[in-house]
């Protein structure tokens, strides 16, 4: 597998850092290579955030995103501050409830509502690692879902997968 | 209640063998496989992950951990405790480095083994917190007063935070004296594949201790390795340990030139005399190379990603990435600059390291500054952009 | 007494670092004597006591002491002592400290240490200046006191070392002048038989720095001024409200000796488990 790299923002509190983790562990148990920064404002909850992960069958040297092969914006802001660095044929995926974006290019789907729908709003962005890993392929289902399972609370894992296979349908998987 | 180095039970708090985890952790890891058995430290960021995490573990694994209430006690508890015989370990940001400074010099004069890793941010004074910087690489060298010699490392990767945390330990207790892990936002921060190393792949070094009955002992006698044997406090051999200049027996000599001679040049000699042995170094060099790059921690990976870059368009480019950082690698330096006409120097700072890589280089080739501040990395293409201007 | 403090030389007082460098009629070397003698009548094996000192006059006393020793950084004794007791816990930790030393730049440790309960005991020195560096204004100068840095007397208000470590949470003060022998080896003994942070104030004459500025003299004289600025805690409570209030006499006595769960056991419970 080529070198992938992938750029997930939002704000905080949406698990922005702990999606973009999660794909970094489901590549590593892959056999791929994997890495994943982030960055976010001082505040706690409610700022700006962003996780990049790069996903590669070979040493990754350089660890941050030059051209995104992936963007996911899960904020109007996060959509509007970070498109830059982009490829001609990136894939940009937003969530259709939180952004507007009015170019044909783009791919939406409802994580938040999807989410809110199953009881949850928080696993939004698990809805969002279903849709990416059904158009992308850039992780195995088998790999995430062990990583899914591997770091939410025991409770939620049952939860998190429901949210993760309504991802996956929505992303035509 | 005296701290026993247990394998299995260290690898039982660690967890599994290969991890997806940040610098910051990694580098805990690489602490309790070493023996660490005493952590003292202030929230900082981006550091405080390591102490979050020692917090947690090292009670599991043994040890004990304190959050004291400021950088330079924590610098403090664990000189003291490297006396009570532990190996033991502060971590810290650019603020908190400058705070430990005078009890850094403390510990080089006593010949302490401790381990300090510095997670260095965008600085001066409160800076970017959360913003990676090589800021620190003089302030390790020449942070704390007078003259002295001092080890650090610095590594590129979260795999090498933990390999080189282990060295530090091992250095530290091998040559008695701080080691510093330069380490930096950016890599204390990123989540990479980290796999933890088995029995045998890496080495463990415990100070010396003394050889000799409590009436023969002299405290900071050194045979001629330069390195005096370590009495533990508590064992019987009534050590004296001072900060002042002291004779061999550990009492101060505050007015004697040759007493201060002997000693100071003693310290600076047992790392100096063994420059060779302490120095790694990563070389990637092709046949016919003019230019090279010559970078370290974290700007190693831009400049890794710019040399790939260039071969592939069937450029010669020679890379030296320093692991080393003190005492400083002149050798492998002025080796580079015997086969390049111009060296290249990526630093995430204004120009800290490009000055002893000149000194090194001695005008064998020219050395050009690639120098970059705040915010995250350089990218490959700042780099092979400022290989492009013609300097 | 003579006999014994003969004893107390042979027995825990490194030779070769004799004589000391205190000036006549300073305390410093008394409170080395006083504490020997409290370890001595408690029986402690000197082989597990280690004496930690920071930077000034009090500071280098463990030099002098046929034991293990640290000699630490200025304000940093307790800080470096943590180390040594959370490592170690079958280490008794003493530590000689100054008013500078202790209460100026190491005050943020004395007060946290204090804090933890952490079990040490701490033989504070005060002689009201900074007596190695020439006798500059402390954190216990008296208001008006003269010194090298307060040529017009002393605009500030003094610490009340022992009110510090009570407010922090020390379990065992006490404060007594170099002219109360037995008092100050019993408060010692105490702090030393106290299972958590113990503070013990001794009010020490500084003829060369402190004594000379202020006219106080010499020898039997600082002794003398010594008593009469103090007064026992039994007779100034004793003392009507009124009075009390406008006392200025230094109270000595103890003034507290209580129990609270120590720092080094509770580390240590969460290692064991």
């Amino acid at each position: 597998m080529m070198r992938k790299e992938i750029r997930i923002a939002g704000f905080g509190g949406q698990g922005i850092v702990l999606s973009g983790f999660i794909l970094g562990q489901a590549a590593l148990l892959d056999g791929n290579n994997a890495v994943q920064s982030q960055s976010y404002g001082p505040e706690a909850r409610g700022g700006a955030a962003k996780s990049e992960v790069i996903i590669s069958d070979e040493k990754i040297d350089y660890p941050r995103v030059t051209e995104a092969d992936v963007f996911i914006a899960m904020s109007q802001e996060a959509y509007d501050k970070l498109q830059g660095d982009l490829k001609e044929r990136s894939l940009i995926l937003i969530d259709k409830d939180l952004v507007d974006a009015s170019s044909k290019a783009i791919k939406g789907i409802p994580f938040t509502s999807t989410a809110d729908k199953l009881g949850k709003k928080i696993v939004a962005n698990v809805v969002m690692l279903g849709a990416l890993t059904a158009m992308t392929g850039i992780v195995s289902k088998d790999s995430i879902l062990k990583a899914i399972k591997t770091n939410v609370p025991k409770k939620a894992i049952e939860i998190n997968m429901k949210a993760f296979e309504k991802g996956y349908k929505l992303g035509g998987g | 209640m005296r701290h026993k180095y247990d394998e299995k039970k260290i690898r039982r708090v660690i967890g599994e063998k290969v991890q997806f985890v940040q610098g910051d952790a990694s580098a805990v890891y690489g602490a309790l496989l070493a023996g660490c058995s005493f952590f003292a430290g202030y929230p900082i960021t981006p550091a405080s992950e390591t102490a979050e995490l020692m917090s947690k573990l090292l009670p599991k694994a043994g040890g004990v951990y304190i959050q004291m209430e400021d950088e330079i006690a924590s610098m403090g508890a664990i000189i003291g405790a490297s006396w009570a015989g532990a190996k033991t370990m502060t971590t810290t940001s650019g603020p908190g480095f400058s705070l430990m400074q005078e009890n850094i010099g403390y510990a080089c004069m006593t010949e302490t083994p401790c381990v300090v890793i510095d997670v260095q941010r965008s600085g001066p004074s409160t800076g970017q917190p959360t913003e990676g910087s090589q800021g620190d690489m003089m302030q390790a060298r020449w942070g704390t007063h007078g003259d002295h010699e001092i080890i650090a490392l610095s590594p590129n990767s979260v795999q090498e935070t933990l390999d080189l945390t282990i060295e530090a330990f091992n250095l530290s207790e091998k040559y008695r004296t701080p080691v510093i892990l330069l380490t930096d936002g950016e890599i204390g921060h990123l989540r990479e594949k980290c796999v933890m190393p088995e029995k045998g792949e890496f080495e463990i070094i415990d100070r010396k201790g003394p050889t000799v009955g409590r009436d023969k002992y002299v405290p900071f006698q050194a045979d001629e390795s330069l390195v005096p044997s370590m009495a533990r406090f508590g064992d019987g051999y009534h050590v004296y340990v001072t900060g002042l200049t002291h004779v061999e027996k550990g009492y101060p000599s505050t007015s004697s030139a040759e007493d201060h001679d002997r000693l100071v040049r003693r310290l600076v000699d047992k790392i100096e005399k063994n420059r060779k042995s302490i120095t790694m170094v990563e070389k990637d060099y092709q046949k016919g190379s003019k230019i090279a790059i010559l970078a370290y921690g974290a700007s190693a990976r831009p400049s890794a990603a710019a040399v790939r870059k260039l071969r592939r368009k069937r450029k010669k480019v020679d890379f030296l990435r320093l692991i080393t950082i003190w005492p400083f690698p002149n050798e492998e330096v002025r080796e580079l600059a015997d086969r390049v006409d111009r060296i290249y120097v990526p630093e995430m700072n204004l120009g800290q390291l490009v000055h002893p890589i000149r000194e090194a280089a001695e005008g064998r080739a020219k050395i050009i500054q690639v120098p970059r501040i705040g915010g995250p990395l350089h990218t490959p293409k700042e780099i092979m952009d400022a290989m492009r201007k013609k300097a | 007494m003579f006999n014994k403090a003969r004893k107390i030389k042979e027995k825990y007082i490194q030779d070769e670092m004799w004589p000391s460098i205190f000036c006549v009629g300073c305390g410093v070397g008394n409170v080395l004597n006083y504490t020997l003698r409290a370890v001595d009548e408690k029986r402690i094996d000197i082989d597990k006591v280690v004496f930690v000192s920071g930077i000034g006059c009090s500071s280098r006393l463990p030099g002098y002491i046929d034991a293990d020793g640290l000699h630490t950084t200025h304000g940093r004794a307790i800080a470096f002592a943590t180390g040594v007791k959370a490592a170690d816990p079958d280490l008794h930790v003493i530590i000689f400290t100054g008013d500078g030393d202790a209460a100026g730049i190491g005050g943020n440790h004395l007060i946290h240490a204090a804090r933890r309960n952490i079990d040490m005991t701490v033989i504070c020195i005060n002689n009201f200046n900074y007596g190695m560096t020439g006798g500059q204004v402390s954190p216990t100068t008296p208001t008006g006191g003269f010194t090298t840095t307060s040529p017009y007397g002393n605009i500030e208000i003094p610490f009340d070392l022992c009110e510090l470590a009570m407010g922090a949470g020390a379990t065992y003060v006490a404060r007594w002048t170099v002219g109360y022998p037995y008092e100050t080896i019993q408060a010692v003994k105490r702090g030393l038989d106290n299972k958590g942070f113990s503070f013990i104030e001794i009010i020490t004459p500084c003829p060369t720095g402190y004594g000379k500025r202020n006219e106080i003299g010499e020898g039997k004289e600082y002794w003398e001024w010594c008593k009469k600025n103090t007064i026992l805690k039994s007779k100034y409570e004793a003392l009507p409200a009124k009075e009390r209030r406008k006392e200025k006499r230094i109270v000595m006595g103890e003034f507290r000796n209580r129990k609270r769960e120590e720092f080094v056991e509770e580390l240590w419970k969460l290692t064991k488990a």
